[in-house]
């Protein structure tokens, strides 16, 4: 078979489908898991979608509120345009084709965290459609579409023989994309969402942070067998982590094809709603109405429609980074970093950013790549430095750039640079600076250097000898008295090539 | 208080800053008018008096200081039960409000205030503004002051009947379908409502929020004119509101003005006097020099369903918010949906729950298209009738209701009946166009004689033109003048 | 379109759209209720004999074009003030009958 054809098996499927699926373990049967991912992000503005409350995460229950997003009577909403702004440019990131007009729609359920009785949402005309995100292994996910919403409050069941409701996030703003049903597998989905998240926190949309709320998953879910229709859809909510997303669906697909394989019509996997229960690791049916919601949408009275023109696509345009995967490949092919380099780099824009500029002004990605992964990441949530973030480090790309041109000077070693570094950050001195007032730099001094050499030589013949006969690592004896006698300033390359020298070797 | 209940609100106005009378005073003589006449009338829910005295004094004490006085300067207003004012009941004439007290003061409440004038409470309406006659409220009809055996209309009724009956020279109602132009023709006053956008509903409870708009009574045109620029203006609390500038009156008389008069406002139900008197406007006017021009709007037979079921479907939503959470009536019942069904049963009457239940219908998977689609593009065909119609003349000018006031109780049992009462007010509202109810005078029935009214109509944001019109109305007819036998 | 005013008179319609709208009927509001709707309905029939092809729905007479605020704080309410109004307060929450979650 020559490269780039493919073999069919006897139902005529590409053999490529026989890599992917879920064979059961029973029959040996293979299933196609279809899935789809809902996920709701919070846009990263300061007030909510509809009011001047500004919300933060944690705060105290209802201290973050005000008669448009309790509903109270006669109250009405008033459009956020960072809001706005933000969707578009998370669209723009995705690829989307962002509406010219768009509008709000109102859908009508009744919920204790639901304050006005109605969520003001898009229904049938949302801001934006198409786009979708292409995977590391290749895969491309689509999009179907992407609306904004605002949030509903939080209701806490767990208080005893009540329930509580706390509205500071009703009407927080949110963004709700769509998936295409094109992922296949556990992996897929949390690599799909590792890779919106990192895309709508490269454009400052959304922080998308599943611990904090600012970001929430539910996954539709179906098998069938290769090559029979599609079957019975399954929804998943609850699901908190991207782990648990990635243990649910797995949990699920092996849940629902033991279903259809029981042979009990009675078993197999109705269209509902489940939960899944981290503790346990399984899914669990909620316990809810059969029904089908009808929310009766209509278009929203209180608010215009929206309207984003071509001048302001091209501001929000502008305004979007290089996204992470692009700047990836470009750190492996034109920098000589590793694939793992890389993705480290890019996990955050601030760090990949920093990156950039320290390697552009030194010129040495690899050393301004190795400081930050082993140092400067490290040196986030250390109580002695006080950053919690990547950004709140008190360093900037030149002062990196300078450190990694002293090592590669030779006036700083490592061990040296490290105390710099660290104390370059607590207290904002430059390098330079630092390396005389701690008294690092190090002896380059050739004559001092041969003077300790000689002396470390005297009474080892066997290191020379065994030097001689082509074991130069036997030096590393000598490197001690070396370092000890320069107070530890020595630049070990150029002790070592300085005995070298003096043994007469190459 | 003779003295008092004689002024409009200019005069009142004006009298206060020439220190004539305080504000203080003002708000006596209200709230002995008030005293004097509210048990039987019923005009009023909630009455503020505190805090009425307290803004009175504070009024005279800025004046004395030598501050610029505003253009309502010391002039006592009632609100409909519908408004928001921090710290007062706004109830909506409905037990789910009983009791309820905004949190916070409606833009155009701020407005009146910062213009000196002055709340002295809330008056008594249809409940959630639902209704023709105020014998919708759960806390008992409101009597029209010409004979209190009859409704004064509604849904603004308590507004309408404090100005009717000298309380207030001046109320806010508001108007959906005609629930302020209606009551200010069977209390003969002026009710205006203006172009939809143009006064703020932020702090409005809201019924229709397509259709529903702040709207003067007056006794005026005048004063419905002063009020109205003191009301409207952009609001950014409010996104339907026009981004325009307050209203501004248009001088000038109404020499060859073109008065269009459709076909359809006079229809079978019109009362056989109502149309002589709405006859006799037209003449007045055509003496005043404007050309009386035949117009047809083909579609004003549908308006009464288009707007019951846009109006009833904007309701079904915008009453959802009533489910004993976070303010209001509570009734517990087990579980938490037990909950909202008991606290909405309790707290509704029953014109509430069949409107609700309508726009839940016509909102519902799969009667969603037939009835509430539909109803959207008919809406357009009724707004297209009055811009074929405006090509052809400057105001359509009409009567406001098909009768005078009816008897308490006489249409109780048929809700049809009721609705069909608005069968001239509902088209203007569903265009959202400027309409003003005028006083044109008198029909008897059964040995009374009952207030009617002129309803005149104008083009998208042409207020300033009907209220042209209708000042140069006024100035050449007197049935403005005449005042309710209050005290019979 | 055949007798779209009759379903409404069913007793079982009435009951289903109570329950959407979270009021309580009982069999003889239903009835009483299904009786109106037909009367009501009968009388809107009219729209549905109009001929609205090609027509745009209008949802507002605003005719206003995007209105936009600054994404910048407004003081929020005290939670007392906001809670005054609460008919059941437990510490700053809301309190109601417990639920299972979920919406509806």
């Amino acid at each position: 078979m020559k490269t780039g054809e493919s073999k069919t098996n006897a139902t005529n499927e590409p053999l490529r489908m026989k890599e992917i699926g879920y064979v059961s373990p029973r029959t040996g049967v293979r299933w196609i898991p279809v899935i789809g991912l809902e996920v709701h992000c919070q846009l990263k503005t300061r007030t909510k979608l509809f009011c001047g409350c500004e919300y933060h995460f944690g705060a105290s229950p209802n201290s973050i509120t005000c008669p448009k997003c309790t509903g109270q009577p006669g109250a009405l909403p008033v459009l956020n345009r960072e809001a706005l702004a933000l969707a578009v440019r998370a669209a723009l990131a995705l690829d989307c084709r962002v509406a010219e007009q768009s509008k709000f729609d109102r859908k009508n359920y009744f919920y204790c965290d639901l304050p006005k009785g109605y969520q003001i949402s898009q229904y049938d005309r949302p801001y934006c459609t198409g786009g979708g995100i292409q995977l590391a292994s290749g895969k491309f996910v689509r999009l179907t579409r992407i609306h904004m919403e605002e949030d509903a409050g939080k209701a806490i069941h767990d208080r005893g023989d009540m329930t509580l409701v706390d509205l500071n996030r009703a009407g927080v703003p949110l963004i709700e994309s769509v998936t295409e049903a094109d992922i296949q597998t556990a992996e897929e989905a949390h690599d799909y969402l590792t890779s919106l998240k990192e895309i709508l926190q490269y454009v400052g949309a959304s922080d998308c942070d599943m611990e904090k709320g600012s970001l929430r998953c539910d996954v539709n879910i179906s098998v069938h067998p290769v090559g029979e229709p599609w079957r019975t859809k399954v929804e998943i909510k609850n699901l908190n982590s991207f782990r648990f997303v990635a243990a649910a669906i797995e949990y699920e697909i092996a849940r629902q094809v033991e279903a259809y394989e029981s042979g009990d019509p009675a078993q197999h996997p109705v269209q509902e709603t489940r939960l899944y229960d981290p503790q346990k690791g399984v899914t669990r049916t909620m316990r809810s109405k059969e029904s089908a919601h009808d929310y009766r949408y209509f278009a929203e009275p209180d608010l215009p429609p929206v309207h984003v023109d071509a001048a302001w696509l091209a501001r929000e345009r502008s305004t979007i980074p290089e996204l992470p995967a692009s700047r990836r490949a470009r750190y492996v092919a034109d920098m000589g970093l590793s694939v793992k380099d890389a993705g480290v780099l890019t996990s955050e824009r601030v760090v990949a950013d920093f990156f950039e500029a320290a390697a552009r002004i030194s010129g040495k990605p690899k050393e301004c790549s190795n400081w930050i992964q082993n140092e400067l990441l490290r040196m986030v949530g250390d109580p002695e430095v006080g950053a919690t973030r990547f950004e709140e480090i008190a360093l900037r790309p030149h002062d990196l750039a300078s450190l990694v041109e002293l090592v590669d000077k030779g006036t700083l070693q490592t061990n040296g640079a490290r105390t710099v570094l660290r104390e370059m950050v607590k207290t904002g001195k430059n390098a330079r600076t630092l390396v005389t007032e701690l008294g690092l730099e190090q002896v380059q001094d050739t004559a001092a250097i041969e003077r300790w050499c000689r002396e470390a030589l005297v009474g080892k013949e066997k290191i020379v000898e065994d030097v001689r006969a082509g074991k130069p690592n036997a030096l590393n004896a000598l490197l001690g008295p070396v370092m000890k006698a320069s107070g530890g300033k020595a630049n070990a390359q150029l002790v070592r090539e300085t005995f070298l020298r003096i043994l007469g070797v190459s | 208080m003779s003295d008092y209940v004689s002024m409009d609100a200019h005069a009142l106005r004006d009298a206060t800053v020439a220190k004539k009378r305080s504000a203080r005073d003002n708000v006596r003589d209200a709230f002995r008018v008030i005293d004097a006449l509210d048990a039987k009338l019923h005009a009023f829910l909630t009455l503020d008096r505190d805090g009425a005295a307290r803004r009175a004094e504070e009024l005279d004490a800025r004046l004395a200081r030598g501050e610029e006085p505003g253009p309502l300067f010391g002039v006592p207003v009632a609100l409909k039960a519908n408004m928001c004012l921090e710290g007062v009941e706004s109830n909506c004439a409905s037990r789910m409000l009983e009791g309820y007290k905004a949190p916070y003061t409606a833009t155009f409440v701020k407005r009146l205030i910062e213009a000196g004038a002055i709340p002295v409470g809330m008056t008594n309406m249809d409940e959630f503004a639902m209704g023709s006659s105020s014998e919708n409220s759960a806390f008992g009809p409101t009597r029209n002051p010409w004979d209190t055996g009859r409704t004064p209309g509604g849904s603004s009724s308590g507004s309408a009947v404090a100005v009717a009956a000298g309380m207030t020279p001046i109320a806010l109602g508001s108007d959906t379908g005609g629930s302020v132009r209606q009551p200010a023709a069977l209390c003969g006053i002026h009710g205006f409502k203006p172009t939809y956008g143009r006064v703020s509903r932020y702090g409005l409870i809201a019924f229709g929020s397509s259709l529903d708009q702040v709207s003067p009574f007056a006794r005026s045109v005048r004063d419905v004119e002063l009020v109205t620029s003191v009301l409207s203006g952009s609001d950014r609390e409010d996104s339907t509101c026009l981004d325009e500038p307050p209203y501004q009156s248009e001088p000038g008389g109404v020499r060859g003005l073109r008065v269009g008069v459709p076909r359809e406002y006079f229809p079978d139900v019109l009362h056989g006097d109502v149309r002589a008197r709405t006859q006799e406007a037209l003449d007045a006017l055509r003496a005043l020099g404007c050309e009386i021009v035949p117009v047809s709007l083909p579609h004003t037979d549908h308006a009464i369903p288009t707007y019951y079921v846009v109006a009833t479907a904007e309701a079904s939503s915008n009453l959802a918010r009533y489910d004993g959470v976070r303010f209001g009536l509570r009734r517990e019942r087990g579980g938490l949906q037990g909950m909202f069904a008991a606290t909405r049963e309790a707290g509704f009457g029953a014109e509430v729950k069949r409107r609700i239940l309508l726009g839940t219908y016509v909102l519902s998977a799969g009667y969603h298209d037939a009835w509430y689609g539909r109803a959207l593009k008919v809406r357009t065909l009724l707004r297209r009738d009055f811009e074929t119609a405006f090509e052809q003349c400057d105001v359509v000018v009409g009567p406001t209701s098909p009768e005078a006031a009816f008897r308490l109780g006489a249409k109780s049992d048929d809700p049809v009946a009721m609705y069909l009462s608005d069968i001239l007010t509902v088209p203007v509202s569903l265009a959202g166009l400027p309409a003003i109810s005028v006083p044109c005078g008198f029909v008897t029935v059964e040995g009374r004689e009952l207030p009617v009214g002129l309803q005149i109509v104008g083009p998208h944001r042409g207020d300033a033109r009907v209220l042209r019109v209708a000042r140069a109305f006024e100035d050449a007819t007197t049935h403005a003048t005449r005042r309710a036998p209050v005290n019979a | 379109m055949t007798s779209r005013t009759d379903h409404a008179s069913d007793g079982d319609v009435v009951r289903t759209i109570a329950a959407l709208a979270r009021l309580d009927i009982d069999e003889r509001e239903a009835a009483a209720l299904g009786r109106q709707f037909q009367s009501i309905l009968k009388q809107f029939e009219s729209l549905s004999k109009l001929d609205v092809t090609g027509v745009e729905p209008m949802v507002s007479a605003s005719g206003a074009q995007s209105v936009l605020r600054d994404d910048v704080p407004v003081p929020s309410l005290p939670v007392d003030v906001v809670l005054a109004n609460a008919p059941a307060r437990v510490e700053d929450f809301y309190r109601v009958p417990k639920t299972v979650g979920g919406d509806e």
